[in-house]
């Protein structure tokens, strides 16, 4: 233990770094602003997509925290700090949503009593989906969020200085009440934001299609950024290929799972054929739609499945600094199939870059932010050294 | 086990995972090729310290997975929508979503039972029950608690003496000379072999007969089978002639059942006048019903041009002279008593659901052979040709 202590010096991240984050995060600003201007319900529906790419990411890597705790994992404890550093967006994430809670009506059909009255299957829903319990809901699920982020990253910042052991167990327990939390809580999320833009549909399935997304999209966050900072000597020396295997592997095996989730949704709707679900994906196929669809189809699963599919590829730093990237662009295609087809007259528009700007700087800000508070490893934890050891058998 | 004076190999076993590590690590850098390592769980980063080139295991598994992805959507594709196509839910006969679980199901199955059975027979040379590493010391040890490593005496590098140093060097727990075993052989009629198979044997059709012979007939798993009620062809307690299935009482008919007069004859001499007008009720239930019961041989429009053609004495047209030509009462009877190959739908087609279908016969036999008076009645809107 007292070895591995003295391997680790923290050296600081440069400056360079929040330079970057302020001037991408600026020109997202000034886009935001002029897109504003040009047409404020596209730059609405911007902030939303927004919103959900930062927010996919924050809850997944709290998600990925948790499962390390409750796994047993050892090979992620020497990169926990950067996933936990992700995770920080959550604490941003109520002052972010604030923009969209106050234009509610602007966003969502069934926010419109107008539009309800006159419509029995929205009368139906309307005790789930009126305004008053919506914003209950997501401000509910935020605190929840941020409660559990505050005590899992006190307990592992605690133990950097004091080695206590007990703390990890601490977190194991907490970690195993997040879990069932959080796939309560981010089906809510899923449905709130993002399926009840079209409030007529109906799948059972939606939460886990975007728990799915998200794990995908925080796993390549967490490892672009691992990999970029093993590179250039931020991390523990001891890091190796083999840790970046791990990665590549888990990120392998979600954007299967997303596809496997995808497709099951695609499947059991097409198969049923009842008109009130598959409307939805008809859409989608329809009015220039199909493109960004088949996109969706190969961005997501088909390229980076063929690039991770060989043991080597997975612990190629290269290859995976690639994939991420490739993998977020993605994610952004994603989120925007699922929002942007809702509404009438919307092509893709190059005001729609606001989209990634505002995410990039964002992360990177709070990233930079968090990094100065703690080590970029975990010294503390009691499976480091172990973690630290891991070898691809 | 009997074993020779030829000395197969020399095994050590170690402590700790570390320690095994660092064996496998001095072996190879030695330049030993020929040598193993045995572990009672997989141990971290043990491929790289013994320097093994990368398993060719996974081409087999890419090969077999791949052609059962092929091999099941060819198989689909054939059975579906070339050789017997069949309309299922609506959907095309290639329909692609429907077939992705299967193909995914036949690729997993394909590429893991390649895997294993590839594994066996390749890498470990399936059965090779007398390998000489069995029923050693060293074999219990590294399947308990302890980690081996194993120098085979066929290296080109083997030498008693360097191995033992290299061996106490690394601070082996223990270090087993192990010999060759006598003369490998299979021996299939070994009694203890022999006993077990028919040991197995007895087990397996013991249990099968209890279970499918005894065990289902005990309550409560009988419940399904035995009913309070008389089933077909059953002996009846109840009735004095013992018989389950009840003859009808002389002189009565049962409800409903109208008796036909002319069953059984070819052409009789007489036929039924028909009851029912052609209203459109009437037609639209002869529609359904004609669908139902003559479409697959006489073909939707009566044309004789069904997919059973070809397949059975040709279903002849309906819209011959002398189809046309027969009366109600005469089509009534070739549906009630059959004709030739054709058989009696009597027992299927209630006897209004018959003339219904009579009626509509002729709507399409009048609509093949329609008449100049039937134009200019369709010309003045008193026959809607729609309907
Ligand atoms: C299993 C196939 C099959 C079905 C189903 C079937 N038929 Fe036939 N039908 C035949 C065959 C074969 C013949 C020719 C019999 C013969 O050799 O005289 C025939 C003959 C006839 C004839 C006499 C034609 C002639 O020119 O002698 C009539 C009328 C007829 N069918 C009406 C019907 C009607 C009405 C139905 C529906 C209730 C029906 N059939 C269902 C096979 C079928």
């Amino acid at each position: 233990m007292q070895q591995t202590n003295l391997e680790y010096h923290k050296k600081e991240l440069p400056k360079k770094l929040e330079q970057t984050g302020w001037i991408i995060f600026g020109a997202g600003v000034i886009l935001a602003v002029l897109g504003f201007a040009l047409d404020q319900h596209r730059a609405l529906l911007n902030y939303l997509m927004a919103y959900m790419f930062i927010l996919s990411i924050g809850i997944g890597s709290l998600l990925l925290i948790a499962l390390e705790y409750v796994g047993g994992a050892d090979w992620s404890v020497p990169i926990r700090r950067v996933v936990e550093f992700l995770a920080a967006i959550i604490i941003l994430l109520p002052l972010l949503v604030l923009p969209l809670v106050l234009n509610i009506h602007d966003i969502f059909h069934w926010a419109h009593d107008e539009a309800v009255n006159t419509d029995t299957l929205l009368k139906g829903k309307s005790p789930y989906l009126n305004i008053t319990f919506f914003i209950i809901r997501v401000f509910a699920i935020l605190a929840i969020w941020g409660l559990f982020y505050y005590l899992l990253i006190r307990n592992s910042n605690a133990q950097d200085k004091t080695h206590d052991q007990f703390l990890t167990k601490k977190n194991i327990i907490l970690s195993a009440i997040f879990i069932p939390v959080f796939a309560i809580t981010i089906t809510l999320t899923s449905v709130d934001w993002l399926m009840s833009l079209e409030p007529h549909w109906f799948s059972t399935i939606f939460g886990v299609y975007f728990f799915a997304s998200s794990v995908v999209a925080s796993l390549a966050a967490v490892t672009l950024f691992v990999v970029k900072l093993k590179e250039n000597g931020y991390l523990h020396p001891k890091l190796v290929d083999d840790h970046l295997f791990s990665l590549g592997a888990l990120q392998f095996a979600f954007i299967n799972f997303w596809a496997y989730i995808a497709f099951s949704q695609y499947l059991l709707i097409w198969y049923a054929n009842l008109p009130e679900e598959n409307f939805w994906f008809l859409h989608r196929w329809q009015h220039g739609w199909e493109f960004l669809s088949l996109l969706l189809i190969v961005t997501h699963f088909i390229v980076p499945y063929a690039a991770l599919l060989s043991q080597p590829a997975k612990m190629d730093p290269k290859r995976l600094k690639f994939i991420s990237i490739w993998i977020l662009c993605a994610h952004f295609i994603d989120i925007y199939w699922l929002v942007m087809p809702n509404f009438e007259g919307y092509y893709f528009s190059l005001i729609d870059l606001v989209v990634p700007l505002l995410v990039i700087g964002v992360i990177i800000l709070i990233f930079n932010y968090r990094s100065k508070k703690s080590n970029l490893v975990p010294i503390g934890d009691p499976k480091l050294q172990k973690g630290l050891d891991f070898r691809v058998p | 086990m009997k074993r020779t004076n030829e000395l197969f190999a020399i095994a050590a076993t170690f402590n700790s995972p570390n320690d095994i590590i660092n064996a496998a690590k001095s072996i190879a850098e030695a330049g030993y090729k020929n040598f193993d390592i045995n572990t009672p769980y997989p141990v971290h980063g043990m491929d790289k310290a013994m320097q093994l080139k990368p398993s060719k295991l996974g081409y087999i598994t890419l090969t077999f997975g791949l052609s059962g992805a092929v091999f099941a959507l060819l198989f689909m594709w054939w059975t579906m929508s070339i050789d017997y196509p069949q309309i299922i839910g609506g959907k095309p006969f290639f329909a692609l979503p429907a077939f992705i679980p299967v193909t995914f199901e036949v690729t997993v199955l394909l590429a893991t039972l390649s895997t294993v059975i590839g594994l066996l027979t390749f890498i470990f040379g399936f059965p090779h029950n007398k390998h000489s590493l069995h029923d050693t010391n060293y074999m219990k040890k590294v399947s308990a608690d302890k980690f081996g490593a194993v120098i085979y005496a066929d290296d080109s590098m083997f030498s008693q003496t360097n191995i033992n140093e290299l061996f106490t060097t690394l601070k082996a727990e223990s270090i087993e000379f192990i010999y060759h075993n006598e003369k490998e052989s299979y021996p299939i009629f070994e009694p203890k072999f022999l006993t077990f198979l028919l040991a197995v044997a007895l087990v397996t059709s013991g249990g099968t007969y209890f279970i499918l012979n005894k065990l289902l007939f005990m309550e409560p798993f009988s419940w399904m089978a035995y009913q309070d009620k008389t089933n077909a062809q059953e002996k009846s307690d109840f009735f004095a002639d013992q018989y389950g299935m009840r003859q009808k009482v002389e002189g009565t008919v049962a409800r409903g059942y109208m008796p036909y007069p002319y069953m059984g004859q070819v052409n009789p001499p007489q036929t039924l006048a028909n009851p029912f007008l052609p209203t459109k009720e009437n037609l639209k239930l002869g529609q359904a019903k004609y669908l139902t019961f003559c479409s697959p041989c006489h073909g939707n429009f009566a044309d004789g041009d069904s997919r059973m053609n070809g397949q059975f004495p040709n279903p002849p047209t309906l819209h011959s002279t002398r189809a046309r030509d027969f009366s109600d009462g005469m089509i009534y009877h070739i549906i009630t008593n059959g004709q030739n190959v054709m058989p009696s739908y009597a027992a299927q087609i209630t006897r209004e659901e018959r003339w219904a279908i009579v009626n509509y016969v002729r709507v399409l036999q009048r609509a093949k052979n329609a008449k100049d008076s039937d134009i200019e009645l369709i010309q003045k809107g008193l026959i809607n040709a729609a309907n």
